[in-house]
């Protein structure tokens, strides 16, 4: 297996953003981590979740999608998509690895996104696999193995070499491009770190968390019950939870007059605000309790029903993390299952 | 005391003083702690929980909660009396309609602060003589209590309950506060070094709203940030700026009625010192129209509710605006 060495870590990132722009997770000053743009010397952070998901990348908070220039009568359509540039996305975990297999059902199937997909085209994911899961972590319930993420090429750590796997063509030309650093290794000690991450998962708080009891046959019984409004009472009706979410995908989308013309965007949304389905007639979501369940029911119902039984969540525990009420999907999952 | 408290909760609930309890429920975890109201005696036995997480100011569901049929007992530590005095000044809450028992109040730890060591896979957290046992699947680990300390609590302004019905625990006293020590600080930056300071903070918002929604002061009905009809409504900023000028208008919003209890930093994902601007017109307030804490009463008048011949000259902006 191809690998380099960690103490050559910052000659591959200067490698690899010679060539395109390379985004990488870094530590903050207030101990949280984010994506930033690489610049040399950089160091990349060992924590599991950014505070926004890497979904940013391909779905940011705001885009322009069209502009309108207006003279007299007439109405001039300006296209104002451009070519993305080629990009790294370094440090990907396997729980936001699999939000875009999520996003790209959304995003990818007919009609397609074009602004999405001239980023994923132009994306390479370059994924790493988790040693140290967090007990916020719940990735398994979802099939995802922290141990191998996806993604277009895949890193491991075994505390002194970091290892290469290319799962597909985008991922092998990544490895190519960066062959003059790399050098064939052992990964017989890197067998021991994925076998030591493997038995900590079996023993973190949430190991047990199934779906078993969730999928697109469960709406009636679980649309009507009567767990929803204590599940929802204290809930603030922010954004937080859809905002860091790696697999929200829900925008809106508006027009800002410039006073010379239109600029039509769209922006990130939340199914937990007031005016989110708000129509000509009012909004069907009167009370907070809708708003909630549908985030839910969504993810874990809805979801599944559309997409051949795959659930609308990836087990990352940022909603766990950030909520302000610490009111989350297990939290729902473990109420709902209680009859 | 977690134990008094539901105690007393169950008899209040038995004798019908009250018809529901607000308090906090316990969560999956040691820390992940949700308010709650609870009506009945087993709900309490069951989840009920008061501990160095229970931080979460529980005044402004009574907002809802009061407007509803029968009494709310609320459990309110000293910084959240203050929100339901301005509540109350406000008309927000029916005061009536609430029992109040003032309990203690922190300091409340910050899993935030805890996890930033580097600690993780938490599975449990006890506080030894304000040394914090934190058990993880990893083994256990050590830390000061004080440093992970909420920076709410750090620079509590008040032990003291304003407004209560019954109190357990001892009542303690105003204190001599260091919460406008950053707020000098900034004040004595050049003011590139202070717009830089704020333009570094203020562009890890994402627009979650979190700190308007948890914000007792911020009740009304329709903000005009959601409201399609206000002609300013935005879900989402055209430029970073926008997100400045989201956080400065409701600063000023709340300017006089913040009690500075301190939850808009507290629940924001992205650690935003936002409390710093809110202290900074408390301390201004201070400073031209005299000592005023927001909530600490229900009857005296608001300084920029108020015009008084001493009120300082329009023209003090543009003095203390030269460097």
């Amino acid at each position: 297996m191809l690998k380099v060495s960690k103490s050559k870590l910052n000659e591959l990132f200067d490698a690899i953003a010679a060539k395109q722009t390379l985004y990488l997770p870094v530590d903050r000053n207030d101990g949280a981590s984010e994506y930033k743009k690489y610049e040399s010397g950089m160091t990349m952070s060992k924590a599991l979740n950014t505070v926004r998901s890497a979904k940013d990348f391909f779905f940011p908070q705001t885009e322009n999608l069209v502009d309108f220039k207006m003279e007299g009568k007439n109405i001039e359509v300006i296209d104002v998509r451009k070519e993305s540039e080629d990009f790294v996305i370094f440090g990907v975990r396997a729980c936001d690895a699999r939000s875009f297999t999520i996003l790209d059902k959304v995003f990818l199937s007919d009609p397609v996104d074009s602004f999405y997909k001239n980023r994923r085209d132009h994306g390479t994911v370059v994924t790493m696999a988790c040693t140290r899961p967090a007990e916020t972590c719940f990735c398994k319930t979802f099939g995802i193995d922290p141990t191998v993420p996806e993604g277009d090429c895949a890193c491991f750590d075994d505390g002194e070499n970091i290892f290469f796997l290319a799962h597909n063509d985008k991922g092998q030309k990544f490895v190519d491009s960066i062959s003059s650093l790399l050098e064939e290794g052992d990964a017989r000690k890197l067998a021991d770190v994925q076998e030591q991450a493997r038995a900590v998962m079996e023993r973190l708080p949430l190991a047990k968390l199934s779906t078993e009891n969730f999928g697109g046959d469960k709406l009636n019984e679980y649309f009507n019950s009567d767990k929803w409004a204590g599940l929802s009472e204290s809930c603030l009706g922010c954004g937080t939870c859809t905002f860091v979410c790696p697999t929200c995908q829900c925008y809106d989308i508006k027009d800002f007059n410039t006073g010379k013309g239109i600029k039509r965007y769209r922006c990130w949304d939340s199914c937990m605000y007031s005016d989110f389905t708000k129509m000509a007639h009012g909004n069907p979501r009167l009370t907070q309790l809708e708003r909630f369940r549908q985030r839910f029911m969504h993810k874990l119902v809805y979801f599944p029903a559309n997409n051949n039984g795959e659930f609308g969540c990836v087990g990352c525990g940022r909603c766990l993390s950030k909520c302000p009420i610490s009111m989350n999907i297990v939290k729902v999952m473990k109420a709902l299952e209680d009859k | 005391m977690q134990k008094a408290m539901i105690e007393r909760a169950k008899q209040l609930l038995d004798d019908g003083t009250v018809k529901r309890v607000i308090g906090w429920k316990r969560g999956e975890f040691a820390y992940d702690i949700t308010p709650a109201v609870f009506e009945t005696a087993d709900e309490l036995d069951k989840d009920f929980v008061f501990d160095d997480f229970t931080a979460a100011n529980v005044s402004k569901y009574l907002v809802k909660e009061s407007s509803k049929e029968g009494k709310v007992l609320a459990f309110l530590k000293p910084c959240d009396t203050y929100s339901l005095n301005q509540l109350t000044k406000e008309h927000r809450v029916d005061r009536g309609n609430i029992y109040v028992i003032g309990i203690p109040g922190g300091p409340k730890l910050d899993i935030e602060k805890i996890k930033a060591k580097g600690i993780t896979g938490i599975t449990g957290i006890r506080n030894e003589n304000y040394t914090l046992k934190i058990e993880t699947i990893y083994g256990e680990e050590t830390m000061p209590f004080y440093e992970a300390v909420l920076d709410k609590c750090a620079s509590c302004k008040s032990k003291k309950h304003v407004t209560y019905d019954e109190l357990m625990g001892e009542e303690g006293d105003i204190l001599e506060s260091n919460r406008f020590d950053m707020v000098e600080k900034l004040e004595n930056m050049t003011s590139q070094e202070r717009y830089d300071f704020w333009r570094s903070e203020l562009s890890k918002c994402i627009r979650c709203n979190a700190c308007r929604n948890v914000c007792p002061a911020c009740t009304c009905e329709n903000c005009v940030f959601d409201n399609p009809k206000s002609g300013i409504d935005n879900k989402a900023p055209a430029d970073s700026f926008e997100e400045n000028m989201f956080h400065i208008i409701r600063a000023f919003h709340v300017a006089g009625r913040c009690t500075d209890c301190g939850e808009c930093s507290r629940v924001c994902p992205q650690h935003i010192p936002l409390h710093l601007l809110n202290r900074k017109f408390i301390k201004d307030i201070n400073s031209f129209y005299g000592e005023y804490q927001a909530g600490a009463d229900t009857t005296s008048k608001a300084p920029l509710n108020e015009y008084t011949t001493d009120d300082c000259e329009a023209s003090i902006v543009h003095e203390r605006g030269v460097e």
